[in-house]
């Protein structure tokens, strides 16, 4: 009966026992030559950290790979999919020009107002749902930021990134409306890829705050909806920003998506850019950034421990 | 030579409250903001919420090949260490180097999608450990093998046993390839063929000269992996050396801890704590109090509890684990095993586990009571007591339990058929 014991104790014996001595000892100094730095140093940070560029081209696979997640997830779980993208901007634009083109003839340049409301919508829901998707993200990701070492920003960036396959999907409507409405595409459309950065990148400052913002204070992710909500009829979507007194103007286009979606339009239907905007948006855009940013790190620090 | 980790009094403080949402609102510190500026001064910009020191002066060297154990009651920063060594969150105070690349494994699974084939959740997951697609492309084929889930490669995980589910996402983690691996109680899941093949792979890996740190309650799995351990309580190092030695100081110190019944005063417990154990004690069938239990005699546990507030707890679910002394799971006993209708128990009272015929030999036993009120653990503590069992008639023939056997696994009925 004895002979059994030492075969049946359980089930690691598998996982042969190492005596303390073997692994002490290493098999030569060599082998296990060290470099002089330390791979990683970890220690309480102090005041302003910049951002570790390196750190994050190190795990640029994960933002591509978060971003795939996102889209396969989004496209996968609803009914009709891809479809759904193209028909959210799509449904906004009939019903919008059935009650503000036809019923209440809100001008748009000349341009037919479908083809005028679905050229402000298509940027506007690429903002608008980078920015809900980013803002929430970091509360969204709580199971991955608590198990596992990142650079965290990639969580709201891969939420912006989601959105602009989003956006390329929607903008082969767009070419498709404009072809129907026998509109040609001018030199000035290439003004669209500059534009699109910039959205991208205001896109990304907001969301990333918001994002930090939400691990902090939960009422943010609350709040958001409302504020998106308002913040479109402060923007030239359904109407053209010609319509805002040019005494408020001054006002008005402080808002980065103003000069960002007029001059959206105006590259695509060939007229005058509104460059005094323009440079507004674009100064608007990389301080929110860099505020962003900073604002980020000094948060993120306490993510794992809060969220 | 040189360490490959480097600790140097590491502290990690943590606000108790701030957890969970809710807890603060842009609201409050807008409103709060404005009321209060000058009591906000007063207390120098510190909130008033409580600390603790999860981590204080941890500091120890790990040489390269080495696998290291950590060990330690509930709630003595071991889970913090870890993450602070894979920086997921920062200290307080203190410092540490790391000569490699780290690979943590705090959790299998990790990013583990439903919606998402098996195949997609290799490639999601592998990213998010911190592998290549290269090197997940290099190693697919040898994960999908390892995790034995080659039919349902293509089928979203949601539709997974958990089983499979489990085997596929340590079969990722198991093809990690850092110098340092760094992990955490993984296998406390999964059936035991499973938690078999877990602990072989991870012999594996320190055969071949990886460093590792090992979070475990297992104290088997422990002692056969770790040839060196480090014992906290705490958030403090008690003591560091060979394996044995320092599990034996961990058992010893459990064991001193375990044996008053009264559990009010104890800190190493997980759970809400909106209802707390208080005490336990053994009974016999009569009802009067015993010291030990016997083999094949009835054993009644008592568990008392107390609510923070009166009202009736609605859907409770009642265990009491009972684990070996090396800290291995011998069986369980559980309120949703035996009864169908949904338990509702008064705020304070005291509850009885009635074993009819105790099935353990003569040896030392640790019981950890749990309480799960609607769906959230209230209460569990790990080794909470010491139960000691001396030797009974547990067979019917006046027989003892041979000697060699004793304290390993349970007694079970059984009788033999011979043909004449
Ligand atoms: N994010 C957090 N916020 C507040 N307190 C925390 C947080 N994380 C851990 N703690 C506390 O820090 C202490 C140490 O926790 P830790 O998870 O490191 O313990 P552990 O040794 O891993 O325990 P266990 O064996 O239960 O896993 C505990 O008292 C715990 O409640
Ligand atoms: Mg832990």
């Amino acid at each position: 009966m004895d002979s059994g014991i030492g075969e049946q104790t359980g089930l690691l014996e598998q996982a042969a026992p190492t005596t303390s001595d073997e692994q002490v000892k290493p098999k030569s100094e060599e082998a296990y030559a060290l470099p002089n730095k330390p791979l990683i140093v970890i220690e309480p940070s102090r005041g302003w950290a910049p951002v570790d560029l390196r750190d994050l081209w190190a795990y640029r696979e994960l933002l591509y790979f978060l971003t795939w997640r996102d889209l396969k997830v989004r496209y996968k779980q609803t009914v009709i999919g891809v479809a759904w993208v193209i028909m959210q901007p799509l449904l906004s634009t009939l019903i919008f020009t059935i009650f503000l083109g036809k019923l209440a003839r809100v001008p748009s340049n000349g341009i037919p107002y479908a083809l005028f409301a679905y050229a402000g919508l298509l940027p506007w829901t690429f903002y608008s749902s980078s920015l809900n998707s980013s803002g929430n993200s970091i509360v969204g990701n709580a199971h991955l930021i608590t198990k596992v070492y990142f650079p965290r920003v990639i969580i709201p960036a891969a939420a912006v990134a989601g959105r602009i396959v989003d956006f390329a999907i929607s903008f082969t409507i767009l070419v498709g409306m404009m072809f129907f409405y026998g509109v040609s595409w001018t030199a000035s459309s290439l003004m669209l890829i500059p534009l699109l950065l910039l959205l991208t990148l205001f896109a990304l400052g907001t969301g990333m705050w918001i994002s930090a913002l939400n691990v902090k204070y939960r009422d943010v992710g609350i709040a958001l909806p409302v504020l998106i909500q308002l913040w479109m009829f402060v923007s030239p979507v359904l109407y053209p920003a010609s319509l805002v007194p040019p005494a408020w103007r001054v006002v008005y286009d402080l808002n980065p998506l103003v000069g960002l979606i007029e001059n959206f339009r105006a590259a695509l239907f060939n007229m005058p850019f509104n460059w005094r905007a323009l440079a507004i948006s674009t100064a608007v855009t990389f301080a929110m950034l860099i505020y962003s940013a900073y604002a980020f790190r000094r948060m993120e620090k306490e993510f794992a421990d809060v969220v | 030579m040189r360490p490959i980790i480097r600790v140097e009094n590491l502290s990690k403080q943590y606000r108790i409250g701030t957890r969970g949402p809710a807890y603060r609102t842009l609201r409050d510190a807008l409103t709060g903001f404005a009321r209060a500026p000058l009591e906000r001064l007063r207390r120098n910009g510190h909130s008033n919420s409580e600390t603790i020191w999860a981590l204080k002066d941890v500091s120890f060297e790990v040489y390269p090949g080495e696998v290291v154990g950590i060990i330690g009651r509930n709630g003595a920063g071991k889970s913090t260490l870890l993450k602070i060594l894979s920086r997921i969150t920062e200290p307080t105070e203190g410092y540490a180097e790391i000569h490699g690349r780290v690979g943590s494994l705090l959790e299998v699974g990790t990013g583990f999608h439903p919606e998402l084939t098996g195949r997609e959740n290799i490639y999601l997951n592998g990213a998010i450990l911190g592998m290549t697609k290269k090197e997940i492309d290099r190693k697919f084929d040898e994960i999908v093998a390892f995790a034995e889930v080659e039919k349902f490669i293509d089928t979203p995980v949601k539709h997974y046993s958990s089983g499979m589910y489990m085997r596929l996402a340590f079969a990722v983690a198991a093809h990690l390839e850092p110098e340092i691996l760094l992990v955490d109680e993984v296998l406390a899941v999964g059936d035991a063929a499973f938690q078999k093949k877990c602990l072989g792979k991870m012999g594996d890996v320190a055969k071949e000269g990886r460093t590792v740190l090992f979070v475990g309650h297992n104290m088997a799995a422990v002692s056969n992996l770790c040839g060196r351990a480090i014992l906290l309580d705490k958030g403090k190092i008690i003591a560091e050396g060979p394996t044995e030695q320092i599990i034996s100081r961990y058992l010893e110190r459990i064991r001193s801890s375990s044996l008053s019944s009264d559990l009010a005063s104890r800190r190493d417990r997980r759970g809400r704590g909106r209802v707390r154990f208080t005490s336990v004690y053994f009974e016999d069938k009569e009802g009067n109090p015993i010291e030990q239990g016997v083999s094949g005699q009835p054993l009644v546990i008592v568990l008392e509890y107390q609510s923070v507030d009166n009202r009736p707890l609605y859907n409770c679910r009642v265990s009491v684990a009972v684990y070996d002394s090396l800290g291995q799971v011998l069986f369980n006993c559980s309120s949703e095993l035996t009864n169908n209708e949904v338990i509702t128990l008064p705020p304070k009272a005291r509850i009885r586990c009635v074993i009819p015929r105790l099935p353990l030999s003569q040896s030392q036993y640790l019981i950890s009571p749990f309480l799960e009120v609607n769906r959230e653990i209230e209460d569990w503590i790990e080794g909470a007591m010491i139960l000691n069992v001396v030797d009974g008639d547990f067979f019917g023939t006046g027989k003892l339990y041979p000697e060699g056997w004793r304290g390993k696994g349970v007694l079970v009925p059984h009788k033999w058929l011979f043909e004449q």
